[in-house]
């Protein structure tokens, strides 16, 4: 059997088999761009062996929902799942689930990867460890591996945002970090300290409430519950966050750590008050460091490549290609990286997997075009078809579902009302970008959680918004929004 | 996961000398860092929606209907009147350089500002003393 990917010279070459490489690699290849993906790991998905650390993800994949499986509009329904065409290789995540849950465990997430690799003919080459990067003269990217060089005219990272990360808190370097917590039956009868209060800080802290004596998280910052209360992340602070707020033993304290100190039996931290002014020195018998990841850029900063958060992700441009080097480009959840416009401070979903498996489809869409000149075929309007489409897509257009504000429809328009698909866009490459007459459709939320649809029109060059009112049923195919969009287009 | 901001970075600018290490150590974990190309837009004139942004590193300029106002850099911010207005920005804010902000939400500014008094009242110094050089102009 000849070798999938040996080294030498694509057009484009993949880093990385989690779902962000995956599915970068199947969009590419439906554009025909020739591409080798290569991986470190031995099979997809490799993040979903060890983390996270408690066996389950976040995000949910319904089996049953009022979407059809395999239909497009039920991507919105299942979070978890790779993108396709054909709808065959659609909703692998939950066919793998076994309904105990609305959310897979790792198992099921691994093995719905697995199938799509296999099944949607995503071929990686396994065991070949990216180690270095370099731009040749005539601008090509070679990328050193362990299984020789790959010499390329666009690279995609599909790194993950896997890199156990830690702050600079003196004396943090003797604490074990999140990925390194160990079966909860060895916390047992132990006051347990978590440098964190974030996602992984109460996943430990609600694995561990049946277990330690105690649990004890501390971090500069307060929980926001009003934030968590609309994100599906709620789940994993609501028992430890219910203990701490009835005085159940779990505390969750607001300080900012100064030192920690190894004792006799374990850790002593020296602190301050953050949302409470004064010193705070706690004693516990173990500690663990919930203080995020990074993204393992290797060498890129030597191509240019800025990152943001203390190093920690790559700082992007609106259609995910690094900051300083151009046709460096990610995938995956370091598509966080081009925040968008935050509209009313609300974030986009790119680090998690029904956020980004759309950035990647539209990131596979620009390489195609921009690189080598190759364009989708997409739909045309007759005059009167442009606002029924916007209309289906605003209440069903997973895209927009899943990617508020961060995403849109667009559609170009021509003379006498008639319209062509433009495909899916960065909403902030839209309200910038110069081009001809065209509108973007999209859906926001705002931080009291409202949804509601957003049109924007670009006419002569200058591009106005239009925010529609929210409907409890999002029924926005509805007669009346249909009669706005259409006012809308004539406008 | 929050993208937090670099404490150092934080307690060197003058809109949160008067704050302690742990108070600019709670502003960097809670808000967000993101940074700019040259030449991208971060404020935009008539859109809802926006936030409030204090530059970290580089410069912007505030351009009013294509013309350009004004310079800002290190330290100093934009975004504050529609922010707490709840109106859309009446200027763009371009990146003249690589440009790195601290983003405070539209929602979290005014509680922001009621646990950091000190950080309001240098805001409100700054605020004013821009009224008073464009009341000079006009």
């Amino acid at each position: 059997m000849a070798l999938t990917h040996p080294s030498g010279e694509y057009p484009v070459v993949v880093v990385g088999s989690g779902p962000g490489g995956l599915q970068v690699s199947y969009c590419l290849s439906r554009l025909g761009i020739e591409h080798a993906v290569l991986s470190a790991d031995d099979a997809p998905g490799g993040m979903f062996r060890s983390l996270p650390i408690f066996g389950r993800l976040l995000s949910w994949s319904k089996p049953d929902a009022p979407f059809e499986r395999g239909a497009r509009e039920y991507e919105w329904f299942d979070h978890n799942s790779l993108l396709a065409d054909d709808p065959e290789l659609r909703g692998l995540v939950p066919a793998e689930m076994n309904r105990d849950f609305a959310v897979p465990s790792r198992p099921e997430m691994e093995r719905g990867l697995a199938a799509f690799a296999e099944r949607a003919d995503v071929h990686v080459r396994y065991g070949c460890r990216w180690e270095t990067t370099r731009r040749d003269e005539d601008g090509s990217l070679v990328l050193g591996t362990s299984e020789g060089e790959y010499r390329c005219r666009a690279a995609v990272f599909a790194l993950g945002v896997t890199d156990p990360w830690k702050s600079d808190i003196p004396g943090v370097e003797d604490v074990p970090h999140y990925v390194e917590t160990l079966e909860p039956r060895a916390y047992e009868g132990r006051r347990v300290l978590v440098i964190g209060k974030r996602n992984s800080g109460f996943e430990i802290a609600d694995g561990l409430l049946p277990w330690a004596r105690q649990v004890v998280l501390v971090s500069p910052r307060p929980v926001q519950t009003s934030v968590i209360a609309l994100s599906s992340v709620r789940v994993r602070y609501m028992q430890p966050l219910e203990d701490a707020g009835l005085g159940g033993g779990t505390l969750a304290l607001d300080a900012a750590i100064e030192r920690v100190e190894r004792t006799a039996d374990g850790f002593r931290i020296h602190a301050h008050g953050t949302t409470r002014p004064g010193e705070v020195e706690l004693e516990a018998d173990a500690a663990l460091a919930a203080t995020g990841f990074a993204t393992p850029i290797r060498d890129l900063g030597n191509l240019g490549v800025q990152t943001v958060a203390q190093g920690r992700i790559p700082a992007l441009t609106p259609f995910w290609e690094a900051v300083g080097a151009p046709g460096v480009y990610f995938a995956g959840n370091a598509t966080q990286g081009a925040p968008g416009l935050r509209r009313h401070g609300v974030g986009a979903s790119s680090p998690a997997v029904h956020g980004f498996r759309y950035n990647a489809r539209v990131l596979a869409e620009a390489i195609a075009e921009r690189h080598f000149g190759v364009v989708p075929e997409r739909a045309t309007f007759a005059p009167g078809e442009v606002a029924r489409f916007l209309a289906h897509e605003l209440a069903h257009g997973p895209e927009l579902w899943a990617q508020k504000a961060y995403l849109a429809r667009v559609v170009a328009l021509e003379e006498g009302g008639a319209g062509r698909d433009a495909g899916v866009q960065p909403l902030s490459h839209f309200v910038d970008a110069a081009g001809p007459d065209a509108v973007a459709a999209t859906i926001e939320m705002n931080a009291a959680g409202s949804i509601y649809p957003v049109v924007y029109a670009r006419r002569g060059g200058a591009v106005t918004e239009h925010v529609l009112e929210p409907e409890p049923q999002h029924a926005y195919h509805g007669p009346g929004y249909l009669a706005e969009l259409e006012g809308l287009l004539r406008s | 996961m929050g993208n937090g901001a670099d404490t150092e970075t934080l307690g060197r600018l003058a809109l949160f000398a008067d704050l302690s290490r742990p108070q600019v150590e709670a502003i960097a974990h809670t808000f967000e860092e993101e940074m700019f190309p040259e030449g991208q837009r971060v404020l935009r004139q008539g859109f809802s929606g926006s936030n409030l942004y204090v530059i970290l590193d580089g410069e912007a300029a505030v351009v009013i209907d294509g013309k350009e106002r004004t310079r800002l850099g290190r330290g100093e911010f934009f975004g504050e009147a529609s922010t707490l207005l709840g109106t859309a920005p009446t200027a763009d804010v371009v990146a003249t350089t690589a440009l790195r902000c601290l983003v405070v939400p539209a929602s979290e500014l005014e509680g922001f500002l009621m646990a950091y008094p000190a950080v309001a009242i240098r805001m409100l110094k700054e605020a004013v003393r821009r009224l008073a050089t464009t009341l000079q102009w006009l």
